[in-house]
């Protein structure tokens, strides 16, 4: 194969690659945001994350006959995840991390744990009693369509996209769209506002941020609260963009997206976004590998498939932090004594 | 001073003397799990016979007897009643009950393999305070080393060599060897020039040049041996003979401890929660590899039969005591386990209270001080590893002998988890809690829940969704954080650690939020020397 038609090829696994990582990496921000205040990998996030895919499951499958606008029923759907999952995020501080404030740092993870486990079997028996287990999107008309239907009737963006060669879906644009905006919404929030100055001063120092008639609880609370909103939204791109979520489907992607946390180095927003975007196209390189081993003669690499893509992840985590410890836009801690 | 003084501990009165009571436990719990597990005695009771076979009250017989021995370890009682509690139940009353009914012995040896990985993670995370999220890493490997040998993988993988062979013959076996020689002598070389001379980028290059050529070399001689060695795959259909148990139980720990230091080795200077995801990826890396290396380990289907070891004293033993002969390698296991679970204790409490251990507590409460102090970091945590590894590497054998099978899928993440709530569960840092912890998360999860779900399959007005049998993850989650939330400490806390928490607490958290009596009031303990109120008559040098 030549470098003409390889060219667009590697331009459209990056392109696929980083309509994944958003998703990886808005899930990503639900961690680190967590993480930046109260220091604690909140295990019960991916759970947070699927409720929020099966919210928008049952928005869409509610929706389905009503002959209102697409773009209205994934707007209604995101706002109700988001909502959802917000809420029950704050819930699941108020219970299970809050009275352990003071404990030992892995007391809260293993409540987490505990608390994972719960929301998966909850999940399941309120969809079980519907008959239900794997739960498929039923996408607006469109939404699941190339981008053009047919090349005569390109217009727009449509039309860039296919000159350059590149395939996407609508859903994947709609997925980035909502992504920016998320991001642009989070960033004014927290580098704008008082609430985001506040939570910012908590998640430096709490104890010193009390004494300035900051109510630490209430801003741990808002910050749950964002967080679990992230997880609503991301969990219902993560549906539009794959069609099929389960009440366990979010170990896989909770795992990549907190080693994308880690990965940017955790507590920061923007390590977040760009470990999450990372980690996507690596995924999605890795999972093209054998095509690449083909198209330039090596015919062991078809040996290497998808189950490697973990390893992949893990491994480009492994490099990365043995160069630099605190992830790729961490702050080095200097330690005093 | 004064016994008045808000400072002097207060004294509580020592526990009552329960000989009588526990003896009169133990005696009550056994009769009842040997009655329960005999099924002759049990047709013959009738009602009583059906309620007592009833799932839920099998499990409740067994918890009720194992926590004789909890009872044993907590009150004050004679030494004779504890020794005939503590030895009686383990050595006699259970191998005896499990006589009539092997999956209790099933369940005591995974209840000890999960206790000895306890035990061993304890030491990584509860002592030396390295979150590993990849811990079953270790467990694997100690299982595939028996595993692949001790199963017809072996005899197929020399069989594979043997129709591949390349171009090996007895000149690559000797040039591997050499290779492999001079490789690690350079290293060793490399290594103790290091010392005296200023360290340069040519001796890291060259340390690492030779460190590959020294994987190369073992490589080569593992790839040729296993060629020339061929012929004996129609010998070894069944694998190896089991008489090779015990040098295979040094290999795996050794195999373990290795894998630990090489995991260790390249991720040591992350801390925390970096340590826990890099572990964690690791882990799964291992298990990946598991899957996807068929050759050697049978991919997802996973390698069976796996044989145990057979001791012919032990079987003769066996037989007197009246056990069939398919229970012989259970009940072997069984007292094996048992001597490991107590071998393993006993290397944790030396390990505790020697230098080693006090080096791990160092550089779990204060990395920087424990360095300036003297304690080399990156030995010190690599010890912890490997230890910790080496004890998960015995019990992942012991594992793969009971099984029988292994496959990827009993190494995953969840597992790991699994062990580190274990650990929390039972108070870290503290032995007896990790060993309680193991236990009731292991009853819980292969006999409680189960028998719950068991005898309520056929009620009717329970909807088929909620049938608890289904809801084992909600009931242990659920149960996970009630404990955590009513004894955020563990169940046995540590004695060492409670201070050291409470002294936090009293330190820092009280005072911020304004409570400054916190300060001098409460019970006053070892770990606030500077605050006793100095009375003006108090002579300096004490009282006399």
């Amino acid at each position: 194969m030549d470098l003409a038609t390889l060219l667009p090829f590697v331009v459209n696994v990056i392109v696929g690659g980083l309509v994944l990582g958003f998703v990886y990496a808005i899930i990503a921000l639900g961690y680190t945001m967590v993480y930046g205040v109260l220091q604690l990998i909140n295990f019960a996030h991916s759970e947070v994350f699927v409720t929020g895919a099966v919210v928008g499951f049952e928005v869409f499958r509610v929706l389905t006959p009503s002959p209102m606008n697409g773009y209205l029923k994934l707007g209604v759907a995101l706002l109700a995840a988001m909502v959802v999952s917000g809420l029950l995020n704050v819930l699941i501080e108020r219970l299970a991390y809050r009275p352990l404030r003071n404990a030992p740092k892995l007391v809260p993870l293993i409540t987490a744990i505990g608390v994972s486990l719960i929301l998966q079997d909850t999940l399941r028996v309120i969809e079980g009693f519907q008959g239900r287990f794997d739960l498929t999107y039923t996408l607006p008309d469109g939404f699941s369509n190339k981008f053009c239907a047919a090349e005569s009737s390109c217009a727009g963006l449509g039309n860039a996209l296919r000159t350059v060669g590149v395939d996407l879906q609508l859903k994947d644009v709609i997925l980035i769209a909502v992504s920016l905006l998320s991001l642009a919404v989070l960033n004014y929030l927290v580098s704008r506002t008082r609430l985001g100055k506040a939570i910012r001063a908590v998640a430096q120092d709490r104890v010193t941020s009390g004494l300035m008639g900051i109510d630490a609880n209430r801003m741990i609370s808002a910050t749950f609260l964002i967080g679990g909103a992230l997880g609503g939204i991301s969990g219902v791109l993560f549906g539009v963009k794959f069609g099929t979520v389960n009440a366990y489907s979010g170990f896989d992607p909770g795992i990549i997206a907190f080693t994308a946390a880690v990965l940017g180095g955790i507590g920061s927003i923007p390590g977040a976004v760009l470990g999450g975007l990372l980690l996507g196209v690596i995924q999605n390189l890795i999972g093209v590998s054998n095509i690449f081993g083909s198209l330039l003669g090596i015919a062991n690499l078809e040996a290497i498939d998808a189950s490697y893509q973990r390893i992949g992840a893990f491994l480009v985590l492994v490099l990365i932090l043995i160069f630099k410890p605190t992830g790729l836009l961490g702050k080095s801690n200097v330690e005093k004594v | 001073m004064t016994a008045a003084s808000p400072l002097t501990p207060r004294r509580t009165a020592p526990p009552p003397d329960r000989t009588g009571l526990l003896v009169l436990i133990f005696l009550l719990t056994s009769s009842l799990l040997l009655l329960s597990h005999n099924s002759d005695v049990l047709g013959g009771l009738g009602g009583v016979g059906a309620f007592l076979r009833n799932p839920i009250v099998e499990a409740i017989v067994v918890s009720l007897f194992l926590a004789n021995v909890l009872f044993a370890y907590l009150w004050r009682a004679a030494p004779w009643a504890k020794a005939l509690v503590g030895l009686g139940s383990l050595l006699l009353v259970l191998p005896w009950a499990g006589q009539e009914d092997t999956s209790l012995l099933d369940l005591s040896i995974q209840i000890m393999i999960f206790a000895a990985l306890a035990l061993g993670l304890n030491i990584v995370v509860g002592l030396a305070g390295l979150l590993d999220l990849g811990y079953v890493a270790f467990f694997a490997v100690g299982a595939y080393t028996w595993g692949i040998f001790a199963s017809p993988r072996f005899g197929e993988i020399l069989r594979y060599y043997g129709e591949n062979p390349g171009a090996t013959n007895a000149g690559t076996l000797a040039l591997g060897l050499f290779l492999t020689a001079v490789t690690a002598a350079s290293l060793v070389y490399i290594r103790r020039r290091g010392r005296t001379a200023r360290p340069s980028r040519f001796a890291s290059w060259s340390f690492a040049l030779a460190s590959f050529g020294l994987l190369a070399g073992l490589t080569l001689t593992a790839r040729a041996l296993i060629v020339l060695n061929a012929f004996r795959a129609q010998g070894l259909a069944n694998g190896i003979d089991p008489a090779f148990f015990w040098l295979f139980l040094a290999l795996s720990v050794m195999a373990a401890a290795i894998v630990g230091v090489l995991i260790g080795l390249p991720v040591l200077r992350l801390k925390g929660d970096y340590l826990a995801i890099i572990t964690l990826g690791l882990g799964e890396v291992i298990r990946v590899l598991a899957n996807n290396l068929d050759l050697y380990s049978a991919g997802s289907q996973g390698i069976t039969p796996i044989r145990s070891a057979s001791v012919p004293w032990f079987d003769a033993l066996a037989a007197r005591l009246g056990f069939a002969e398919d229970q012989y390698y259970l009940l072997f296991l069984y007292a094996l386990s048992l001597a490991m679970v107590g071998l393993i204790l006993l290397v944790n409490v030396r390990l505790d209270r020697s230098r080693i251990g006090r080096a791990w507590i160092a550089i779990r409460d204060d990395e920087v001080a424990a360095q300036a102090m003297g304690v080399p970091l990156v030995q010190t945590k690599l010890i912890a590893f490997a230890t910790g590894a080496s004890f998960a590497g015995a019990m992942g054998m012991i594992f793969a002998a009971k099984q029988t099978f292994i496959s990827p899928e009993s190494f995953n993440l969840f597992q790991s988890i699994g062990v580190l709530a274990m650990v929390i569960l039972g108070g870290m840092g503290s032995f007896p809690g990790v060993i309680l912890g193991a236990t009731v998360v292991t009853l819980l999860n292969l006999r409680i829940l189960p028998g719950l779900g068991e005898a309520t399959a056929n009620i009717a007005w329970i909807p088929q969704q909620v049938n608890p049998g289904q809801l084992q993850r909600f009931v242990f989650g659920v149960i996970l954080v009630t404990i955590m939330l009513l004894r955020p400490e563990g169940l046995l806390p540590s004695r060492r650690r409670t201070l050291e928490l409470h002294h936090e607490d009293n330190q820092e958290d009280d005072s911020a939020r304004g409570n400054a009596g916190a300060l001098t009031a409460g019970s006053g303990h070892v770990y606030s020397p500077g605050l006793a109120p100095l009375k003006e008559e108090d002579r300096a040098g004490g009282a006399k």
